[in-house]
């Protein structure tokens, strides 16, 4: 494999692993903060993807459906939480997985009656959908690399959220001791119902990113569900940065993976998680159990 | 005389059942009994043991897998040496997945079984192994016969309902043994006090990895069923979306008792039944009733039961010991 080859490939790695990134952040922020796992994180994802497909043919523009799906998303999160979400706050972890098994069902039947079950694509914006020649045989679609970059700025943004602002002090006295900080007169209630709302909207953007360069079909939360989940396993529940770790380690294992063991490559990811469980069960950047 | 007259006259209705309805009845309550199998296996670790797990499907449809892969073309298959086969490699799974995944606890454990159950719902959908995501026939249904002679052909329908409901009876008897040996309350104890039961000196891990391998090589016996019945195996037979709804017929059976999931597995079939008659949308009226047994009866249907029937005392002792997982916070 060459210089360039490589560079392509690290850059897919890269652009992989960082929408991984946003639809596990999702998941890890809700897990940390709320302690409700949730399985139709996935299906979120998903309609993201419907979303922006249904959006951007209806309107013409991606950026449309782009900030459209990420408010519908929002403010469907706001209303899940309020309806179902909240009468799960420590609940055992048998009925938040059965409650949320039971909203993909509704979910997935939901986006056949709005949506269809057709497969769709959707088309970058105009400006972003060239490519740059690497070689003479080889080019990079701008798209993807506008995702990195995309990524990279919501990556950073979520970050700031966290490390400098009140509402992130919250978040982490939250994931650290939630009984602590309800004791100081923290309000759980309205920041569950944002952390959550936050989570899905997420799921759902990391879906309208990725339908420009994947098709959407009924199908793709799952698999990105069990991804996710991976991700988080590797990194440690509640920690972003453990779920930045985790998604690129997903992104560079299964790109190179594809390119160096295609024939076991869909069973590699689950592979580093086997070891990663035998080395720190708790994952890279999660706690030790006390 | 309450505690046998009820589960013998069942026994008896059960017998007589195939004598009375027409055929494809014999067949939905065998799939329904297979199921049931597959619900009391999954809640051995679930209800008694306190793992949710969400690979069983996995073991379930491994052990399919492995019958197709064993039948010889199109001759049947030998039932006493495929069937334990197919538990074996239905438990070797359990082994392997259950020693990574019990390294775990709460929530990590769901989503590291979902994770490796879905590795090998992989591992038959994009290698070519049995059809790849096309899946594979059975073609002849097994079979027992000694020196050329047939004494057992599954292929009938009533002596496959007959077979079905003697591993459903054995289940019921292995588990409910289980349960009340001193290993069963060892594994009620990890459940809900690991802690003190650790300092009691009992080995957790290792009771909770026997529990989740005997557990696993039973969704095995259910698995191998369930394909001998359709004649063949998908991918989708190892699919979490499976393993999600056995967890909700343990739910709705409830978790405390061993037969509980099987009355669950024959609610939610019977259900679906009745759905898929009824509406195109049949999977949004199960999600939104699935949704509202979570909120509304967390320990299962049987809820219901004294709010019918008025209270009755429960026999089980291991209704007493166990206050339901699902009333105890975990979070």
């Amino acid at each position: 494999m060459d210089l360039v080859t490589f560079g392509v490939q690290l850059l897919n790695a890269i652009q992989y692993g960082m929408v991984l990134f946003l639809v596990a952040s999702g998941l890890t922020l809700v897990f940390g903060i709320l302690g409700v796992i949730n399985l139709a994180h996935g299906a979120f994802y998903m309609l993201g993807a419907y979303l922006a497909y249904w959006i951007a043919a209806y309107t013409g523009s991606f950026w449309i459906a782009m900030v459209a799906g990420v408010v519908i998303a929002f403010v469907v999160g706001l209303v899940l939480e309020n309806v179902f979400i909240r009468r799960l706050y420590g609940r055992d972890h048998l009925v938040q997985v059965l409650l949320s098994f039971g909203l993909i069902l509704v979910i997935d039947e939901a986006r056949e009656i709005l949506f269809g079950k057709d497969v769709h694509s959707v088309a970058p914006p105009a400006w972003l959908s060239g490519s740059i020649q690497l070689t003479d045989n080889l080019s990079y679609p701008v798209y993807r690399l506008a995702i990195c970059g995309f990524c990279l700025i919501v990556a950073a943004l979520i970050f700031l959220v966290i490390t400098r602002t009140k509402i992130g002090m919250i978040v982490r006295a939250g994931a650290e001791n939630r009984e602590m900080t309800r004791v100081l007169g923290i309000k759980f209630d309205v920041v569950n119902r944002y952390v959550f709302a936050v989570g899905i909207a997420l799921a759902a953007l990391g879906g309208i990113v990725i339908a420009p360069i994947s098709t959407v079909f009924p199908g793709m939360g799952d698999g990105m569900l069990i991804l996710s989940f991976v991700v988080v396993v590797l990194g440690g529940i509640g920690s972003v940065a453990g779920a930045a770790v985790g998604a690129l380690l997903i992104g560079l294992t299964d790109t190179f993976g594809k390119v160096f063991f295609p024939s076991v490559s869909s069973i590699l990811i689950y592979v580093l998680m086997a070891a990663v469980l035998l080395w720190r069960p708790n994952g890279i950047l999660g706690r030790r159990e006390v | 005389m309450r505690g046998w007259f009820i589960p013998v006259v069942l026994l008896v209705a059960a017998i007589a059942l195939p004598f009375v309805v027409p055929t494809y009845y014999v067949q939905f309550v065998s799939k329904a009994f297979i199921m049931g199998i597959l619900a009391m296996a999954l809640n051995l670790a679930v209800g008694h043991g306190g793992m949710v797990s969400l690979c069983h499907a996995a073991f379930f449809g491994l052990a399919g897998y492995v019958l197709a892969l064993l039948s010889p073309g199109y001759d049947p298959a030998s039932l006493l040496l495929t069937l334990p086969a197919a538990m074996l490699a239905a438990a070797a799974a359990a082994l392997i997945i259950g020693a990574l995944a019990l390294r775990t606890r709460g929530v990590y454990f769901i989503m590291v079984t979902l994770a490796f159950g879905e590795m090998l719902f992989f591992l038959f959908h994009d290698t070519g192994i049995a059809g790849g995501s096309d899946g594979a026939y059975v073609n002849a249904k097994p079979e027992i016969a000694i020196a050329g002679h047939q004494l057992l052909d599954l292929a009938s329908p009533m002596a496959f309902y007959f077979v079905v409901l003697f591993f459903l009876i054995a289940t019921v008897a292995i588990l409910t043994m289980l349960v009340q040996s001193p290993f069963g309350h060892a594994l009620a104890a990890a459940r809900d006090n690991e802690r003190r039961a650790r300092s009691l000196g009992f080995p957790i891990y290792r009771i909770r990895l026997i529990a989740f391998v005997v557990s696993g090589a039973i969704a095995g016996l259910a698995g191998y069923f369930a394909a001998a019945q359709f004649g063949f195996v998908a991918p989708q037979m190892l699919g979490w979306h499976l393993s999600a709804t056995v967890l909700v017929m343990v739910l709705i059976g409830g978790l405390c008792s061993v037969t509980g999931p099987l009355i669950g597995a024959l609610v939610l079939i019977v259900l679906e039944e009745v759905l898929k008659a009824s509406t195109d949308y049949w999977k949004l009226i199960e999600g939104l009733i699935i949704i509202v047994i979570v909120l509304a009866l967390p320990g299962g249907v049987r809820q219901l039961w004294p709010m019918i029937f008025g209270e009755r005392s429960e026999e089980r002792p291991v209704r007493q010991a166990a206050p339901s997982i699902v009333e105890g916070r975990n979070g």
